[in-house]
């Protein structure tokens, strides 16, 4: 992961990040769960961050299989 | 008389398999916290359970999207937000005379409500012909639900038949499968039901507490939610959101009940549906072959073990369900449940209202021994109250 800089990816509800989080492992794609960072939304669940390099895989993991909100790289 | 027999697994199965019990006392100790509520290391455990169960769930019932597993409390109340989401401004709906209280009460509340409903009948042996559900749907029917298999007779009903005339007529189907799920196979897509409502506590080997609903594809966009409240998703907007499963999820779940059912369900995969189904198949044929041979003994439903789950219901000539229930948990530590069932239309339509019948659920657990021990006891009280009846 570069310095300072990663990607999150943002869902509906906790069940479907969790439900995101098996496709990344299925994938083998390197994730963290974390808290949703507050300045990117009021919401108080979790998302999951990656490195800005995977995404293009995170992407083509949960296509069709999971829907997600947006991607953001901060 | 030290020995006990439990033969009420039709109501709550026991014992339960030692996983789903270390599951919970695992979640208890190492995770325990609130799921998808906080953002914290044994919150987000906490969701894991939650969707490993979805997951397991989804699997067994052929469920193509996990995110359609809703959990409930039981059975119950997934089938109050089916009958009530579908029917609280009125419409119609079609049932049949063999259904549970879980089924019948929510339908009568909604015909308090103005709404209505049709019921078909079924044979004295519980048996149900499809076409007599065909010959009761209106013009205004938003609703098919039946059970899978009678609690009072154990008789198997043909959902998959019921499941084609739905499709055909375009009406939703809800199963009600409290007596089936985990023994005798269900699958929602191949079936095409749209509404399968589950309890954990019976076939499923989860604690009591725990349930749910398989809503196939776009049906959650039919009903209401029964409930509405925190999800832990949409925090900012004070409206219920309407993606699933938190549509119909408001307030902290049953997560450490969720563990074990997960536990359970993992229990039936390790140990083969098939196989637990043959071996209360067995247990069935003992009964109704021993029984069947005691004057006095009356046994109900289709006497087949093909034809129905592991429940015999039975009457003994001159001795009440209930003093039938107290003499073997008495003299022979034997628990059997007695009276109605909460299915007065069930034992209507068997001709065994209101007096009701002993109902004997063996369960995975039952041995063959414990089988034999309740044969010998019902043939012993059979001759007492012959002898005494004299006196």
């Amino acid at each position: 992961m570069s310095a300072a800089e990663y990607c999150v990816i943002l869902f509906d509800s906790v069940s479907s990040t969790l439900l995101a989080e098996k496709f990344l492992k299925k994938a083998a794609i390197l994730h963290k769960v974390i808290p949703v960072p507050r300045h990117i939304s009021s919401d108080c669940g979790v998302c999951i961050r990656f490195s800005p390099d995977l995404r293009d895989r995170v992407e083509q993991a949960l296509t069709g299989s999971v829907e997600f909100r947006e991607i953001c790289t901060l | 008389m030290n020995r006990t027999v439990y033969l009420d697994n039709a109501a709550t199965s026991w014992p339960k398999p030692s996983s789903t019990i270390e599951a919970m006392v695992e979640f208890n100790r190492s995770i325990g916290a609130n799921p998808g509520r906080s953002g914290h290391a044994r919150s987000v455990d906490a969701g894991r359970t939650l969707i490993d169960a979805r997951e397991a769930v989804a699997g067994l019932f052929g469920a193509s999207n996990m995110l359609g597993v809703i959990f409930t409390k039981n059975v119950t109340e997934a089938l109050n937000i089916v009958i009530s989401g579908l029917l609280n401004d009125g419409g119609h709906a079609v049932t049949t005379s063999m259904e549970h209280n879980s089924v019948m009460r929510p339908l009568n509340a909604a015909r308090a409500r103005g709404a209505d409903f049709s019921v078909a009948p079924c044979s004295r042996r519980g048996e149900l012909d499809p076409r007599d559900i065909a010959s009761i749907i209106m013009p205004d029917t938003r609703l098919i639900v039946m059970t899978h298999a009678s609690n009072v007779t154990g008789t198997i009903m043909p959902v998959a038949e019921v499941a084609s005339i739905a499709r055909e007529r375009g009406i939703p189907l809800c199963v009600d499968a409290a007596q089936t799920a985990g023994v005798i196979p269900i699958d929602v897509g191949a079936m095409d039901i749209g509404f399968l409502a589950f309890t954990g506590h019976k076939s499923l080997f989860g604690p009591q507490g725990t349930g749910g609903l398989v809503l196939g594809k776009g049906y959650e966009r039919m009903i209401e939610p029964l409930m509405y409240g925190g999800t832990g998703s949409r925090s900012e907007f004070e409206v219920q959101p309407d993606f699933l499963p938190d549509k119909f999820e408001s307030g902290t779940p049953n997560t450490i009940g969720i563990a074990g059912l997960g536990a359970g369900i993992a229990f039936i995969g390790q140990t083969g549906m098939d196989a637990i189904r043959t071996h209360e198949k067995k247990l069935t044929a003992r009964l109704l072959d021993g029984l069947g041979s005691i004057e006095g003994v009356r046994i109900y439903g289709p006497c087949d073990p093909e034809r129905q789950t592991a429940v015999v219901s039975l009457t003994l000539q001159g001795m009440s369900s209930s003093e039938l229930a107290l003499a073997l948990d008495e003299d022979y530590g034997i628990m059997a449940r007695s009276g109605l069932h909460c299915a007065p239309s069930a034992h209507r339509t068997i001709g065994t209202f209101p007096e009701g019948t002993l109902r004997l659920s063996p369960g995975y657990f039952t041995t063959r021994e414990d089988i034999e021990h309740t044969v010998e006891a019902i043939a012993a009280l059979a001759v007492r109250k012959k002898s005494g009846a004299k006196t």
